[in-house]
């Protein structure tokens, strides 16, 4: 049986990717499929845990996130494409307008 | 010293007194310009005598030791302090009521057809109830509180009616130096007011009502009594017309001559002779308090009454008379003979009334003139007003049997016998006796004998004036005399007066010294000087003469100039108190309130500009940047809590 140890590690690890992934990309889509990643790590440490000490709860709350995830998924997207039909571009550094 | 215990009785029918007045004013605000003229006048003139009705029907019910008291409502109550809106009438506001409705009701009548051709004439009759019902509401209030409404609304009426005929620039101003003046002493009155409050306060006693103080002003130090009576004779000097917060009063000559007449003269002036009669027992305890009065009286008395001798303006004579005649009833005062002061001020009514309404009955028959040089002879034209401006001179001049003469002897006996007077206080005010006489009959001689000094046009229109005019002044030239025989001394036939007010001031002190023969005798001597005057007013101003030229000119015409300019007091008020203050209210206004204030205000704006245009940088609108910190702010969180495990 693959030890609590390694789950968690990956998790973190995606984690990680996806916190980047949104800090640094230069591309919208790309930055709400990090967001994805970050859900899923998060996902994938409920899971593990829930398995680890032979409790539903965590398995019930990760079905929530999924379906909070997928209703984000589609408002960001549709976010997303009425902004490049603005803007002709997806570049989060040229939507500063929201300032002083 | 402590007076008869007094029975205490509840009459509903008090406070229609003041309301009546109230209304009529209230109706004619809303409704004068529909009633037409007449009516609103009429309606004026009806609601004060229903008040005098009511005063006379009370005077009547009024048992010799007894107060009527009327409770309309309990107005503030917190703890065990209560100020209740209610009335009192004993002795001493009786002969106030009577006075202000009475003579009130007479210049009502008067001023119909005085003002009866203005077109502001609604508004004269408004301010006029107005100032009946505050009148009525300061001699009637049962506690300070409603004394001091009273105090304040007649000042305010004041100021409106000197102020009467606003498009004259001159009017406004001398309005506004009243109503200044006023508030000096209405500031010294409140403070005395507030001190006597809270130091009976900390003696566990939180009262305004005038029988509690009474009962409990023993509580008090006698420091603290003479600070406080003190304090109360401020607001008197302002009210009253002493020295120094005289200068208003013959300014206020500038507002129509019934209000000189009710307000300048018969009534509200005497405000501060009725406040510290009715506080009487505190100034009692303030022997300090009281010298100060009588010295302050007998040289406010001396002083109009050398200015008076010298102005050339009818009004403006009358007014340093009441300046003086004023001064007399403080000299009373201030050696505790308060119910003299009281009966000065009663036949003062009489006398000083006539005498105003006589000048505006001149000044109306030649068309506003108010200069005496430009008068004379008018003996002729005007028989009625004439005959009774004659009577009202012989009484403040103090002509045997007139009101004047008990009233002032009785003032200058008390001076010289009672334990608190002096024989200087008696020579002061036995001086300004010859003076007054000395004025009165200068002004008489200028104004009725001799030739006629008007300018053509105007002598052809001197008429007498109507009947509503004349009629007033002849009650009050039969006041003039009768209205001292109640107070008559003991060697003719006693005085009723005193016996009327002693349940209040408990009786008047012995003489200290001097008999009655010594009372005839500085009778005699006060009726010599008087004649003195008279005659110097005769030789001087009855028949053609140089002696007013030489007068004049006496010492280099020096004397005369500081009289006419009535010791630049005036002046030396601009000098040392309006001009430094408006100097510092330009210089607060041109350079403080401009640089400093707004200075300081724009400072401040400046700084948190200045502060936000630094920290709106890390506002980028970037959405990552926000992140970025989002997730630093995080990281350090969880840092900290791991480091606190």
């Amino acid at each position: 049986m693959v030890p609590l140890d390694h789950y968690l590690i990956l998790a973190a690890v995606i984690f990680a990717i996806g916190v980047i992934g949104v800090l640094v990309r230069r591309n919208l889509i790309v930055v709400l499929m990090s967001i994805e990643l970050m859900l899923n790590a998060v996902n994938l440490t409920f899971i593990a845990f829930s398995r680890h000490l032979g409790s539903m709860q965590g398995q019930v709350i990760v079905f929530f996130v999924m379906a909070v995830a997928a209703a984000e998924a589609v408002i960001g997207l549709a976010i997303v494409i009425s902004v490049f039909r603005h803007r002709q571009t997806l570049d989060p550094q040229e939507m500063q307008l929201l300032k002083w | 010293m402590v007076a008869p215990t007094q029975t205490v009785a509840t009459v509903d029918l008090l406070r229609w007194m003041p309301l009546i007045p109230l209304l009529a004013c209230l109706i004619n605000v809303f409704f004068g310009a529909r009633l037409g003229r007449k009516t609103a006048g009429g309606l004026a003139c009806a609601a004060v005598l229903a008040s005098f009705a009511i005063a006379l029907y009370v005077f009547w019910l009024l048992p010799a030791t007894g107060i009527f008291r009327d409770t309309v409502y309990t107005w503030i109550e917190s703890g065990s302090f209560q100020v209740k809106l209610s009335f009192q009438v004993d002795a001493l506001t009786a002969v106030m009521l009577l006075v202000v409705t009475g003579i009130g009701f007479l210049i009502h009548i008067y001023s119909l057809g005085y003002i009866g051709h203005d077109e502001g004439m609604i508004r004269f009759f408004v301010y006029l109830n107005l100032f009946i019902f505050f009148m009525l509401l300061l001699v009637m209030g049962d506690n300070l509180l409603v004394l001091f409404i009273g105090w304040e609304g007649v000042g305010l009426c004041s100021y409106l009616l000197i102020g009467f005929w606003y498009q004259d620039h001159t009017n406004t101003i001398a309005g506004n130096k009243a109503f200044i003046v006023n508030r000096i002493g209405d500031f010294g009155f409140m403070l005395g007011l507030l001190l006597l409050v809270t130091e009976l306060g900390r003696q566990g006693v939180w009262t305004l009502d005038f029988m509690e103080l009474q009962k409990h002003v023993n509580l008090l130090s006698p420091d603290k009594i003479t600070l406080i009576t003190l304090l109360l004779f401020v607001g008197a000097t302002g009210k009253s017309a002493q020295i120094p917060l005289f200068v208003w009063l013959p300014d206020a000559m500038a507002g129509p001559t019934p209000v000189s007449a009710l307000i300048h003269a018969a009534t509200m002036v005497t405000a501060g002779a009725y406040m510290t009669a009715r506080l009487h027992f505190l100034f009692v305890l303030a022997p300090g308090t009281l010298s100060l009065i009588a010295i302050v009286g007998a040289a406010t008395a001396f002083f109009a009454a050398t200015v008076a001798l010298t102005q050339n303006d009818i009004k403006r004579v009358l007014a340093y008379s009441t300046v003086s005649q004023l001064g007399y009833m403080f000299i009373a005062v201030g050696i505790g003979a308060f119910s003299t002061a009281i009966f000065h001020l009663f036949t003062h009514a009489f006398f000083k009334a006539c005498l105003f309404l006589g000048s505006g009955s001149v000044i109306h028959a030649l068309d506003g003139e108010q200069d005496m040089r430009k008068m004379g002879g008018l003996k002729a034209y005007l028989p009625t007003t004439y005959w009774t401006y004659l009577i009202a001179t012989l009484a403040i001049a103090g002509a045997p049997f007139t009101a004047g003469f008990f009233s002032k002897d009785s003032i200058l006996w008390q001076a010289y016998s009672s334990p608190h007077g002096s024989t200087e206080l008696w020579f002061v005010g036995w001086l300004t006796a010859g003076l007054t006489a000395f004025y009165m009959f200068r002004q008489l001689f200028l104004v009725f004998h001799g030739e006629c000094r008007a300018d053509d046009h105007v002598r052809a229109h001197i008429h007498e004036s109507p009947a509503v005019m004349t009629l007033p002044l002849v009650v009050l030239a039969v006041g003039s005399i009768f209205a001292g025989w109640l107070g008559a001394p003991e060697y003719l036939w006693g005085s009723r007066w005193n016996q009327w007010l002693q349940p209040i001031f408990g009786g008047v002190h012995k003489a200290a010294h001097g008999s009655q023969a010594d009372e005839i005798n500085l009778t005699l001597l006060t009726l010599a000087i008087g004649v003195l005057g008279f005659l110097l007013a005769y030789f001087a101003y009855g028949r053609a003469s140089k002696l007013p030229g030489r007068l004049a000119s006496l010492a280099g015409g020096g004397p005369y100039r500081l009289l006419l300019h009535k010791y630049y007091v005036d002046e030396l008020y601009n000098l040392l108190i309006v001009r430094p203050f408006t100097y510092c209210s330009r210089w607060l206004a041109q350079v403080f309130d401009p640089e400093v204030i707004d200075g300081l205000v724009n400072a401040v704006a400046k700084g948190a500009r200045g502060f936000s245009l630094i920290w709106r940088e890390i506002q980028t609108g970037n959405v990552q940047h926000y992140l970025a910190g989002f997730l630093a702010a995080t990281l350090a969180l969880l840092a900290y809590f791991f480091n606190q495990q």
